[in-house]
């Protein structure tokens, strides 16, 4: 009785009042950037401030279409995403497996341990590699120091100190996923494996991996994400040729103050990265 | 077959396994009955070689098993959880030992199936172990365990997860599979009616070692020990010491029985063994009805003794009010002599 259409009604009025801190965010965080950017697309770039005027012009996604730069940038930021997010999961996932299996008392700190660099600046820890890795840095002072080399290895401005610098930034990502879903393992499966004859090898492939594949693709799509559109690693640890989608969004925006065509570029990633989003949400349903 | 002697394990401070002996015969359904902490579940898992004991030996056939990891040995577990794995349907989970060992995929699905035939879920190969019913998913464990053919066969507590009213078939249907197997099951279980209904022999385990080992009937009737007693059908328990042939209890407030042993130390009567006299019999004890409980059988009976023990007792028809004075008696033969 006390349940009919006026409960019905404060039902949804509940319901309105807990979702509107999510819609705000979403509309806000999201939907407005997003259309900003639409409109921006669409402009004309211009010499005043803003250095764009309004209009319906194509030519942004015509020169996205035309000049094969953007797509090669938006490639190499694909393949070194890909490449970033596949070495943080081989990184991540022993240090998991070693975090899921110490004693529980341990696991906080060692957690502790993971996040510590998140305490310190980001172009901090940065610069801390450049300093380690410059010609005159404490890496190629050891070499010279042992004897294993006379001139300095250039290793600064290189695919390897761009990976190594990604890797860095991001294998946290990595390896939190993975960690929550090894502890959850229910040990009794394990012990089940191995009562039916399983190796510890032959164990680990059919149980713990495939238990874990969906936190696998959890942390590789944590890493993907955020590393396609990275711009400060590439700028300062990788080499000039390391075209990335960030740096020429960046480059586009603030120093060719092409509004309307980094506008048009940042669409183009952000369609790109729906795909895996969206796989990944298949991914998780399925299990 | 099975030989376990001297066998011990602490975790950390605490004993699981204090010195614990047993022998499993081929062919048998062994019951171990004890409460939480009694060591039951480590000596499973000992037998399963998941934990390793800190001193002992276990051997089978003669074999030493102790150097012989879990996945080699010829002994498979039943787990209470049933641990199937759920990223594999019903029939890849029967099959997965059989894959371990290397048998042939045609051997398999022949195996597969007969495994299904035995626990009755025809058709239901492709479902995955989330899409089961408990009952279900005990089967299909119970099913990818036989399918090993084990000679030794571990179940730990099979019958806890499951509903009350499936329990009783589900005992019977597990004795039926052991004897049509012919494996040796070794059941891990606190619920004694359990043991009781469905082992050949039952071991009552206590703080880490086997406190009695014999058939239900035998057990029950003589319990040798006061946590025997207790444990196994809540049996009254009457402190005392022999002298000149009499069995005296202060708690009783009388003498009890003759004819026992000089080394008893307290006996066992067992609640439906003690009946209410009638007004023209003379009883063997008196003592005050102090609550009585309807059982649907029968009603329970809590009697004080004039020495302060109260005892259980069931009885039959409606009991006078409680605080009336009722004469009680019983055959000597109920009389069970403890030593510890």
């Amino acid at each position: 009785m006390g349940d009919g259409i006026g409960g019905a009604a404060f039902r949804v009025i509940r319901r309105g009042i807990l979702l509107a801190p999510l819609w705000a965010w979403l509309l806000m965080l999201v939907a407005a950037p997003v259309l900003i950017l639409g409109v921006m697309a669409f402009a004309t770039p211009s010499d005043g401030v803003p250095p764009f005027t309004l209009g319906l012009r194509f030519a942004a996604f015509a020169m996205l279409v035309e000049d094969f730069y953007y797509a090669e940038a938006l490639l190499a930021a694909l393949r070194l995403a890909a490449t970033t997010a596949g070495l943080c999961l081989l990184i991540a996932y022993p240090m998991a497996l070693g975090m899921a299996g110490v004693r529980p008392a341990w696991r906080l700190p060692l957690l502790a341990l993971l996040m510590l660099p998140f305490w310190t600046g980001f172009l901090l820890r940065l610069g801390a590699w450049i300093g380690l890795l410059r010609d005159e840095g404490l890496v190629n002072h050891l070499l010279r120091g042992l004897g294993i080399t006379d001139e300095p290895l250039a290793l600064l401005y290189t695919e390897g100190a761009m990976l190594a610098g990604m890797v860095h930034a991001y294998l946290p990502f990595a390896v939190l996923p993975l960690f929550t879903a090894l502890i959850r393992l229910d040990p009794a499966l394990l012990e089940a494996a191995a009562d039916l004859g399983a190796r510890p090898a032959r164990l680990f492939f059919s149980v713990t991996l495939p238990l874990a594949l969906p936190a696998a693709a959890a942390g590789f799509l944590l890493v993907f994400i955020p590393a396609a559109g990275e711009f400060v690693i590439p700028e300062l640890l990788g080499p000039p040729e390391a075209q990335v989608i960030g740096r020429v969004l960046w480059q586009e925006f603030f120093q060719n103050r092409d509004w309307p065509l980094a506008a048009a570029l940042a669409l183009a990633l952000l369609a790109l990265l729906i795909l895996p989003i969206r796989w990944f949400q298949r991914l998780g349903a399925g299990v | 077959m099975l030989k376990a002697t001297g066998l011990e394990k602490r975790f950390g401070a605490v004993p699981a396994l204090a010195g614990l002996d047993l022998a499993i015969n081929a062919g048998e359904f062994f019951a171990l009955l004890g409460g939480s902490g009694s060591g039951k579940s480590t000596l499973l898992r000992v037998l399963a070689g998941f934990e390793a004991p800190d001193a002992g030996a276990l051997t089978l056939d003669g074999q030493d098993l102790l150097p012989v990891p879990p996945w080699a040995r010829p002994i498979n577990m039943m787990f209470q959880s049933y641990a199937l794995f759920p990223h594999m349907n019903v029939a890849d989970n029967i099959a997965y030992g059989l894959k371990r060992a290397g048998v042939a995929a045609e051997d398999r699905r022949s195996r597969i199936a007969a495994a299904l035939d035995l626990v009755g879920l025809q058709g239901l190969e492709t479902r995955r172990p989330q899409q089961l019913s408990g009952g279900q998913k005990q089967r299909v464990a119970l099913a990818r365990s036989l399918v090993m053919r084990p000679r030794l066969l571990l179940l730990d507590e099979p019958m806890a997860a499951l509903d009350a009213g499936l329990r009783e078939r589900t005992g019977l249907e597990l004795r039926a599979l052991q004897r049509k197997t012919g494996a040796a099951f070794i059941m891990v279980t606190h619920d004694q009616q359990e043991a009781l209904a469905l082992a050949d022999r039952i071991a009552v385990l206590e703080a880490g070692r086997v406190a009695q080992i014999g058939p239900p009937q035998e057990v029950y009737a003589r319990p040798a020990t006061r946590f025997v007693a207790r444990f196994l059908g809540a049996a009254n328990v009457l402190e005392g010491r022999m002298r000149d042939g009499v069995f005296e209890s202060a708690e009783a407030g009388t003498d009890i029985g003759t004819d026992l042993p000089a080394a008893t130390i307290a006996v066992a009567l067992r609640a439906e063994h003690i009946r209410l006299t009638s007004a023209d019999e003379a009883p063997v004890m008196t003592g005050i009805l102090e609550d009585a409980a309807f059982r649907g059988d029968d009603w329970l009976l809590i009697i004080r003794l004039r020495g302060g023990a109260r005892l259980r007792v069931v009885h039959g028809a409606p009991p006078p009010a409680p605080g009336s004075a009722v004469g009680l008696a019983w055959g000597t033969a109920s009389v069970v002599p403890l030593f510890a």
